[in-house]
């Protein structure tokens, strides 16, 4: 198996060359056996090349430290796995979505963001209702029954929040099923991409979920980084890396804000609100944008971290870590609190493995994976932040993780603040190799984003794959709601917090 | 209990000033542009292509589109000298327009609404959002007014869950082909009057995504704007500053 998959590092390209285009038995089979043996799926996509389709599949060995890619070519059809491995079941979704491509015997053979294939009209689901192209018109999963009823929630919310459509099945307040429709939000970006990249690509880039600008935004720069051949000075690499940390902290604050609020816990809820912005405000202290916009560049940074803004941070810091102690002290010794975050909303570590749940929500789920320790990219092979699990995958376990994290966060950014290497903070990278491959992984704060370029022989993307952690999540929320009061979605919702946009790309 | 108003002691009374003291904003800050065209060079071409989003023009003298702006400061102009972003917070406009700054022409801030509309929504205003391909960094940006630093509701405004409470609808995203409808239908499901409001690059203009056939571009020629308040997100202060501006609750200098 392990002869199958070429392997590369996080960060690292190869000539496709040097990628062999192997037979579809041993393509699907491979996958299969490197699943089995505890490699993870992070990305999996077809390339359309005239009448025939690539397709390439990118896994992740936590025990290796390595990435394997894998790919093949097929025509019109290729036998679906996600009977046997639920993990790919919306990746073959999506490849039959872009690539007009039939996952044969697939399962759930469903729309995912309602979208055009590339360089095609006519979409794959033209035989729904309208063209296939109407966002949330598809057949639902349905229960019958007497008593048993449906409730439709969107895609516009009572919340300032994105779009999106839930269906319940419920029989009195219990959810028997929830199904996710989403596609609202879908901007084209992947299609966008294609012969890029283009002047408006770094700016796209960090709007791909424009809570987590440095999360993608480091990854495609990882990406451009490993096809130019060029090193990222190592002040550039500490910025991106407090850069990093600081959107994970203002997003979990926030969340464990919004937590307090949907259980009805006011004084929480209140102080956590106004943290986030702290944080978020620390953000611009670098880079004079609350979200990190123009931090991270291509090649290194678009702003230094001086003496005077790494003391200010360090205040800072400081003032925010006291208040969201202070704050969330407040959710754990308030038993009233507890009551409604425990068995609550649980996925199951056996489940959450065989769904490939990423991020916060898999650790929450006992699940020990952390792309900054199995990967490690840029600052984190010289610092590295403790990983943290949680055993009960409850919405306690969810809210917990991120007060713990948020810990292991500030004391990173504080460690590093002291120690700020001096030199430049750009080293543009020149022209992409043609022909060729790279894999670039960051630990966003929702988890695992991959990011996967390939170019064509003058060094253009002649495909651009993104894979937001949401992409997993969205799974683990609606298996969370099964046998739950349908009162308890919001609650369960935020405990996720999944991205819309970073989903419908 | 105890706990709570141990806390509630420890944490104080956080609610900023604004709009009676001004908001310290940071050093990087990149507010209200102001251009010298007096350093302009021979060749133009090359200042205007800068900007891939096509915000900055030279017909007709150097000018500056606050509508496509994204505030990056990465363009050729900036680094020339030819625009330098200051930290003034005040960018939202009422007219589309009114968004293209001129070197010589008169700095227009956002209008109060009409009378009517004034007489209706200025002691009290309901919005219903629509995030139409927002990146949740306008509706993040727009949430944080509502939390105890920012404290929206002081002006009587406020969020609500229905368009059939509301007064008007506030717009984030480019309008992705996906939303077009439901963003309609939830404008038709508010009662006249009402207005509209366009947050952000996307929402006036497509922002980052302009010219895409799936993102759309922006609000204007399907909804009637009231206001437009530029920004990729605009800063909370700038969003507070528009809308107190059209509820004439800022006097204009």
């Amino acid at each position: 198996m392990k002869k199958l998959l070429t392997p590369l590092h996080n960060g690292s390209s190869i000539p496709l060359a040097r990628l062999p285009v192997t037979g579809n038995d041993p393509f699907f089979q491979g996958i299969l056996d490197a699943v089995d043996s505890s490699w993870r799926v992070s990305s999996y996509f077809g390339v359309p090349q005239g009448s025939d389709v690539e397709l390439y599949c990118v896994l992740a060995s936590k025990a290796d430290g390595t990435i394997g890619v894998v790919r093949t070519k097929v025509t019109n059809t290729f036998p679906s796995l996600a009977e046997v491995c639920p993990q790919l079941h919306l990746f073959e979704r999506e490849i039959a979505e872009q690539c007009f491509l039939t996952p044969e015997g697939h399962p759930w053979l469903k729309p995912v963001r309602f979208q055009r294939p590339f360089g095609q009209e006519r979409s794959y689901w033209h035989h729904l209702d309208g063209n296939g192209l109407l966002p949330g018109v598809m057949p639902y999963y349905q229960v019958e029954g007497e008593e048993v009823h449906e409730v439709a929630v969107g895609p516009v919310h009572a919340g300032v929040i994105e779009p999106g459509h839930f269906r319940f099945q419920c029989h009195g307040e219990e959810v028997f099923s929830l199904e996710i429709s989403l596609g609202f939000q879908h901007r084209g970006i992947e299609r966008a991409l294609i012969g890029g990249p283009y002047t408006q690509t770094m700016y796209q880039m960090e709007t791909i979920a424009g809570d987590t600008s440095i999360g993608h935004g480091q990854a495609y720069c990882m990406a451009m980084e490993a096809l130019a051949g060029c090193r990222v000075p190592p002040h550039a690499e500490v910025v991106r890396g407090i850069a990093l940390e600081l959107e994970r902290l203002a997003n979990h604050a926030g969340d464990l804000g919004a937590i307090a609020g949907d259980v009805g816990y006011l004084p929480t809820a209140s102080f956590c609100g106004r943290i986030r912005g702290d944080f978020l405000n620390m953000s611009s202290v670098i880079c004079g944008s609350r979200f990190g916009r123009g931090v991270v560049r291509p090649g290194g940074v678009g702003f230094a971290c001086g003496k005077s803004q790494a003391d200010e941070l360090l205040g800072r810091l400081e003032a925010a870590r006291s208040d969201l102690e202070n704050a969330v002290e407040l959710l754990w010794s308030t038993p009233s609190v507890m009551a409604r975050l425990e068995d609550v909303g649980i996925v199951t570590g056996d489940t959450a493995r065989e769904i490939a749940l990423v991020g916060p929500a898999a650790r929450a789920s006992g699940l020990n994976r952390d792309v900054r320790r199995d990967h490690p990219f840029g600052i984190f092979r010289m610092g590295q932040i403790p990983v943290v699990t949680a055993q009960s995958g409850d919405v306690y376990a969810r809210t917990l993780l991120r007060w713990l994290e948020a810990e292991r966060s500030m004391n990173f950014i504080a460690e590093q603040l002291h120690q700020l290497p001096a030199g430049g903070t750009l080293a543009a990278p020149g022209n992409l190799a043609a022909n060729s491959l790279a894999v670039s992984l960051t630990e966003g704060w929702r988890g695992e984003i991959c990011h996967t370029a390939i170019t064509d022989e003058v060094g253009r993307f002649s495909r651009y794959k993104i894979v937001d952690p949401s992409f997993h999540n969205w799974q683990g929320l609606s298996l969370a709601l099964r046998g739950q009061q349908i009162s308890d979605f919001p609650l369960c919702n935020k405990s996720f917090n999944l991205s819309y946009c970073g989903f419908d790309l | 209990m105890f706990r709570a108003i141990l806390s509630r002691l420890k944490q104080g009374h956080r609610t900023m000033p604004y709009p009676k003291e001004p908001v310290q904003l940071p050093e990087h800050f990149r507010g209200y542009p102001e251009l010298s065209p007096r350093l302009c060079t021979a060749d133009c071409s090359e200042c205007a292509a800068s900007c891939p989003f096509g915000a900055i023009s030279c017909t007709g003298g150097l000018s500056l589109d606050l509508g496509k702006c994204l505030f990056c400061a990465d363009c050729g102009a900036v680094d020339k000298g030819l625009v330098r972003f200051t930290r003034d917070h005040r960018l939202a406009a009422s007219s589309r327009a009114e968004l293209v700054v001129r070197a010589d022409s008169p700095r227009p801030l956002a209008r109060p609404l009409d009378k009517k509309r004034l007489s209706l929504f200025s002691r009290s205003l309901k919005l219903r959002e629509v995030s139409a391909g927002g990146c949740n960094a306008c509706e993040a940006d727009t949430n944080v007014l509502a939390t105890i630093g920012w404290d929206l509701g002081r002006f009587g405004i406020q969020f609500v869950a229905s368009p059939r409470h509301a007064d008007g609808i506030w717009v984030t995203g480019p309008v992705t082909e996906n939303m077009r409808e439901a963003l309609l239908m939830t404008y038709e499901a508010i009662p006249s009057p009402k207005i509209v409001i366009a947050c952000g690059a996307c929402a006036i203009n497509g922002g980052p995504f302009q010219g895409s056939r799936e993102a759309g571009s922006g609000v204007d020629g399907l909804l009637p704007v009231d206001l437009y308040i530029p920004g990729c997100p605009p800063h909370p202060v700038t969003i507070l500053d528009g809308i107190l501006r059209a509820l004439d609750k800022i006097p204009s200098p």
